[in-house]
């Protein structure tokens, strides 16, 4: 069932309600495994997102190079809030944690492109970028 | 004459601009009207050099690093394609300390060459551990890795010879092999940069353990926080397929062994076994109650070897220079090499694989070079999210499975990440226990409930609300869930909790009086 999600996800940016019974019958299993799986794994999306997506790293590396301090950067800075599910600006960061970047934290990932090393800086500058995508 | 220059397109070279500075070095040669063969490698596991430049001379191959794209210009007029001095010149890089002091069995070939290309991968030793199982056959192969000592590299320690033998001595119609690479433990990188860096070695690790118990079809499950992994892995095994390494006739011997990679959806518990196996079956991955084994009963209750990527990639070795080689390396009952992970607060982090034995001062100072901040150590956790945090008194403490045991932690998948004078342990015991809450998969009582009220409980005595008694509480709820989980998440995420207690309580009485003074 995993790769068919991902390839949802991969094709429409989330997995619609509406693919449950459709999943559901393809693997002979009821609609609630599938929506148990879904729900399960911190991956899947059930509504679609806009923008430009941040999975910044919080594991214990991280923390130790100041992951902390970024997130709270995002949130005073710019008013970016980390894991707000009812976001709706162009910039949405995601927890997660380790992303085997750990000899160069803060780590993070950008639409999946990698980043060490991470800095405020450079935060500032992926927000104000994802910005100017969407204008 | 073509000169060539190596670019690793390890993800953490590629994080810090690999593939700009590859990029740049292309068309400084096409404006230059230079010859060059520019090759994409893994990386050497030397990540405050990256992006690592390597040029082929006569003597060796000379290294440049860390290089930013602004600057290879000046390297080209310098003349460093004939491995001319230059301020981030490095000289020959298996001079340098940190890779010559090591020994490496596993990552011999990493950074070297081009990960997909099997041409380049036989002459550099590939492929010996495969021919040799298939001159041995199954049950001297088995008998081999039984001979060796490996322990299952995962974190469990396991004999992987003994995962063996029973699933070859079982008769099924179907057996499966299963690499878990659902690395999800901070400080850990050694899988992702092994399936980035030589993916042919994991493949032939796999091939066989899938020949020696009589697998026929293999699976990989990769984290989904690897998506680059997942991309060069995959196409490793497109190109093993054409070579003949996988399918129905693996190097021309006639017996089958086929893979496939599997991306995981952001499930630490996936990398828990039985967890990964469900999750492979696709479903929740929630925990197996064991018995049985996967070894008898795993992946759709077939026969399934599964193994961590490095316990799969010592295998080439072990068959190819022979167990009581293997063996020689380490100390009493941890055998052979292990990639240790140098990461956090440190100034040089990167992997370093070394014989069991090595002290943890040895790593993080002698390797490691002390903090980033060039601040005082203060603690070290090691082996991941449920490993203990160890004071600075401990670093002393052999990196081998026992006497970890004895300074009260555990070696896991070797993963060490290093804290500053800054770090407040009360903190880092509460995240320990919040970690194990959003990632419990629900289906024991004390992990489940055990973490979130753990988290409560650190809450309560960072407070300062009736701190004696919360602190009890807080033992005795560990006690709970070290006895009482049905996997290793709860039963060790009081690891962490209760060395930070032990080693660095003034911290949690320190955050009653600093919650108080506020």
């Amino acid at each position: 069932m995993l790769p068919i999600l991902h390839d949802l996800q991969e094709q429409f940016g989330y997995i619609d309600d509406r693919a449950i019974p459709l999943i559901a019958d393809a693997l002979n299993v009821s609609r609630a495994e599938t929506l148990g799986v879904i729900s399960f794994y911190h991956d899947f999306r059930r509504a679609p997102i806009d923008g430009r997506t941040l999975k910044l790293c919080r594991a214990e590396s991280c923390q130790a190079m100041g992951c902390e301090e970024l997130v709270s950067h995002l949130a005073v800075r710019h008013g970016v809030k980390v894991d707000d599910a009812d976001d709706r600006s162009d910039l949405h960061v995601e927890s997660v944690y380790c992303l085997g970047n750990c000899a160069l934290s803060p780590a993070a990932l950008l639409d999946g492109e990698p980043i060490g090393r991470l800095e405020c800086v450079r935060i500032d500058e992926i927000v104000a970028g994802a910005q100017g995508r969407t204008q | 004459m073509t000169v060539r220059v190596f670019v690793p397109a390890d993800s953490s070279a590629l994080s810090v601009g690999a593939d700009v500075v590859a990029a740049a070095i292309l068309d400084e040669a096409r404006r230059r009207g230079l010859d060059i063969e520019l090759v994409r490698t893994g990386s050497r596991g030397l990540f405050w050099l990256e992006p690592l430049v390597e040029v082929e001379t006569p003597t060796g191959r000379v290294g440049y690093g860390p290089v930013s794209p602004g600057e290879t210009d000046q390297l080209f007029e310098v003349g460093f394609l004939s491995g001319r001095p230059h301020p981030k010149a490095l000289g020959h890089v298996d001079d340098i300390p940190y890779l010559a002091r090591q020994q490496r069995l596993i990552f011999a070939r990493c950074g070297l060459t081009d990960p997909l290309s099997l041409d380049d991968y036989r002459p550099h030793g590939g492929l010996r551990g495969l021919e040799r199982a298939l001159a041995l056959g199954p049950k001297a192969t088995v008998e081999e890795i039984l001979a060796s000592g490996l322990r299952g590299r995962g974190g469990a320690g396991f004999p992987t010879g003994v995962k063996w033998r029973t699933t070859a001595g079982i008769d099924a119609d179907q057996k499966y092999v299963v690499c878990n690479a659902d690395e999800g433990d901070s400080g850990t990188f050694a899988d992702r940069m092994l399936m980035e860096g030589d993916p042919f070695l994991l493949i032939e690790g796999m091939a066989i353990a899938g020949l020696s118990v009589g697998a026929t079809q293999g699976y990989i499950y990769i984290r989904s926080e690897y998506p680059h992994a997942f991309a060069t892995f995959q196409r490793a095994i497109e190109r093993a397929r054409a070579g003949g390494l996988l399918g129905p006739s693996v190097l021309g011997s006639g017996k089958a062994f086929d893979l496939e990679a599997r991306l995981g959806a952001g499930a630490y518990i996936c990398g828990e076994e039985t967890s990964l196996l469900e999750s492979l079956e696709g479903k929740r991955g929630q925990i197996r109650v064991k018995p049985p084994l996967p070894a008898i009963s795993g992946l759709f209750g077939k026969p399934t070897v599964i193994n961590n990527v490095l316990s799969f990639a010592s295998t080439p070795w072990i068959l190819e220079h022979g167990a009581k080689a293997y063996a020689a390396y380490g100390v009493g009952r941890s055998l052979g090499s292990q990639p240790f992970q140098l990461a956090g607060n440190i100034r040089y982090g990167g992997l370093v694989e070394l014989a069991f034995g090595a002290t943890l001062r040895e790593l993080v100072e002698g390797f490691g070079g002390g903090t980033r901040t060039g601040r005082p150590i203060r603690a070290v956790q090691v082996g991941g999210p449920l490993g203990a945090y160890l004071p600075e008194t401990l670093l002393d403490t052999p990196l081998d499975y026992e006497s970890m045991a004895v300074a009260g932690g555990m070696l896991g998948h070797g993963g060490v990440v290093v804290f500053d004078d800054s770090v407040d342990m009360a903190r880092q015991a509460r995240f320990a226990m919040e970690f194990c809450a959003k990632e419990s998969c629900g289906k024991c009582t004390p992990c489940r409930i055990g973490s979130t009220r753990g988290v409560e409980t650190v809450d309560k005595i960072i407070a300062g609300r009736d701190r004696q008694k919360n602190v009890q509480l807080l033992r005795d709820l560990c006690e709970v869930m070290t006895d009482g989980s049905l996997c290793a998440l709860g039963g060790l995420a009081p690891m962490p909790v209760l060395s930070a207690l032990n080693h660095f309580g003034e911290d949690f009485a320190k955050a009653a009086t600093r919650v108080a003074a506020e």
